[in-house]
Formats: C-alpha cells, sequence, structure tokens
C-alpha cells in the first residue's frame, strides 16, 4: 500500500467547488459560536472512524470530503440547526433548479419551491 | 447539492453570512499555503535569534510575521538534527498548521499515512523518498485540534550567503511535515 508519489504535480487544494463550500460553512459555523473546533475535531473523527468500517480505508480524496459533510450534517442536526427533512427539501429543490437553469446562466433556488 | 441547502438553510436562519464563506474560500484557495511556512524556515536558518526564538515560542513568533489565526493557535516547532528527523501526522482527523501550510494535501488526510506513519515511520518514509542514516531517530508528533506542529528541516549544504527568499525556494511543504527533505541546490 503506497502513499504517494511524490513527483506528482500538487493538486489545488480543493478539488471540487463543493470540498471548499463545505470546509468554509465548518469554518465559519464554529467562528460563529455555534461549536468549537475541538467538538468538531471530535465529531469529524467519529466520522472518519465510521466510514472506515463501512468503506474500507479512505484515500484523503473524495471520501474525505464525503465524511467531512455527513460530520457536519451531523453535527448541525444534533445542535438543533439543520434539521435532517429540511434540509433534503432543500436539496431537491436545488436540484430542480440546477435542471430548469439553461446551460450557462445562474442558477437561483426559487423560494417558492422548498415547501414542495 | 447537499452543501448548497445547507448553506441556504442556515443563511436563512441568519447563522451564515455568504460573503465570509466566499472570503474563507478566497484565503485558503489562493492566499494561504506552504509558501508561509517556507519563510519562517528560511528566516530561522538566516537568523540564529529568530530561530531560538521560533523553538521556544513559534505561536508567537509566526503571528509577527503575519501568520496567524484558525489552526495556528498553538504552533510548536520542531526542529530535525543529526540525531533525529520529526514528522507530524493528525491521527485523530486532519490537524495541520493551516497559516503555515494551508489545506494538508490527500495524502495527509489518507488512512494509510495516519494510521502507517505511526507504526512504521521509516517504510513510509522511504514510499516519500526519504532513507535516513541508521543512527537517525525518528520521532512523530501527533497534532491534535489544540497543539499542531511545523518541521524545522536541517539546512541543505552549499547554501552559505543565500539569501531569505533564496532558502525559501528550498522548503517545500514535505520538509516541513517531515516527509522530505529540503532540496540540496543544484
Amino acid at each position: 500500500m503506497t502513499i504517494c508519489t511524490p513527483d506528482r504535480p500538487e493538486p489545488p487544494p480543493f478539488s471540487e467547488p463543493w470540498h471548499a463550500q463545505a470546509f468554509a460553512l465548518t469554518v465559519h459555523l464554529s467562528e460563529r459560536g455555534n461549536y468549537t473546533w475541538p467538538e468538531w475535531a471530535e465529531r469529524f473523527s467519529a466520522e472518519l472512524t465510521e466510514h472506515r468500517g463501512h468503506q474500507g480505508p479512505l484515500d484523503g480524496g473524495a471520501d474525505y470530503w464525503a465524511a467531512w459533510l455527513g460530520a457536519l450534517e451531523g453535527l448541525l442536526n444534533e445542535r438543533g440547526l439543520a434539521e435532517p427533512a429540511v434540509v433534503e427539501t432543500l436539496k431537491e429543490a436545488w436540484e430542480a433548479a440546477y435542471l430548469a437553469t439553461p446551460h450557462g446562466a445562474p442558477v437561483h433556488l426559487d423560494m417558492g419551491q422548498k415547501a414542495g | 447539492m447537499r452543501v448548497k441547502a445547507l448553506e441556504t438553510l442556515l443563511t436563512e436562519k441568519g447563522l451564515v453570512d455568504p460573503a465570509a464563506l466566499d472570503a474563507i474560500i478566497d484565503i485558503y484557495q489562493n492566499q494561504v499555503g506552504p509558501q508561509n511556512g517556507a519563510l519562517v524556515v528560511a528566516k530561522a536558518w538566516a537568523d540564529p535569534v529568530f530561530k531560538a526564538r521560533l523553538l521556544a515560542d513559534a505561536t508567537e513568533v509566526v503571528a509577527e510575521l503575519g501568520f496567524y489565526g484558525r489552526q495556528g493557535e498553538h504552533i510548536t516547532v520542531v526542529e530535525n538534527t543529526l540525531e533525529r528527523h520529526n514528522v507530524i501526522v493528525c491521527t485523530l482527523c486532519s490537524c495541520y498548521p493551516w497559516p503555515l501550510l494551508g489545506i494538508p494535501p490527500g495524502w495527509y488526510k489518507s488512512d494509510a499515512y495516519r494510521a502507517r506513519v505511526v507504526r512504521e515511520p521509516r517504510a513510509v518514509l522511504a514510499e516519500f523518498g526519504v532513507v535516513l542514516p541508521e543512527g537517525q531517530a525518528v520521532r512523530v508528533w501527533d497534532s491534535t485540534a489544540e497543539m499542531r506542529y511545523l518541521v524545522l528541516p536541517m539546512r541543505p549544504e552549499g547554501t552559505e550567503g543565500m539569501s531569505v527568499e533564496e532558502l525559501a525556494a528550498l522548503v517545500t511543504r514535505d520538509a516541513m511535515v517531515g516527509t522530505g527533505l529540503a532540496t540540496v541546490p543544484q
């Protein structure tokens, strides 16, 4: 099991925009006092362990960020800040908005849709 | 879409300022990176007084250079010597000195690195191309949410008289994690 090839060119810090968004959201919510960073680290560590149990070793790429987002969703749910059902509804609304938006145009969420 | 959904909900609740999110992304995508840590290392090589202060109280000294804030609240610099090579890891998750090195690379976050560098550091270092002399001990430092480490690599031979800028160009990210050595000038 080789960890890396050191000569490979350096990838950007976030390979997908959502990785950066998840990262920023987590930092921002902590700085606004919703949880401390050690509380986050503990939650995230537990999530990483759980992911490893289900999916085998993480390679530190997309699977790492999936665990990160899972930890954030879990923590926010525990704190009563983001209920899974509401998040799911909004997620579907965003998906619908993306599908309904012509290619290249900015995507906006029609807030009227989210209750539906 | 899951992140978008969270962001929308939390913005509506007034818990999130979208402009602040953009600012955070910009910092870690474009501004902070190993060049910060490289400058600290180069200054330590060039100035013994700076180095002594850095090893005594890194947090304070790097803050004077403008490198402070998130994940930089408590930083310890560990010096490589002929007797001891240092390597950093976070076995818990991926704690890392962001103000000095930016966002960690994928391998630092991988289970393989996090588990194996503690168990068999010499084998892991060899995979990075670093083969240490038998007599040089290896010390692995486990970062936490409270304490983060930066390795001060050994200054390469043949760098006498170089400026701080020239020295900084020899300091790679891996050298400051301990999975590499400073580049020897050609």
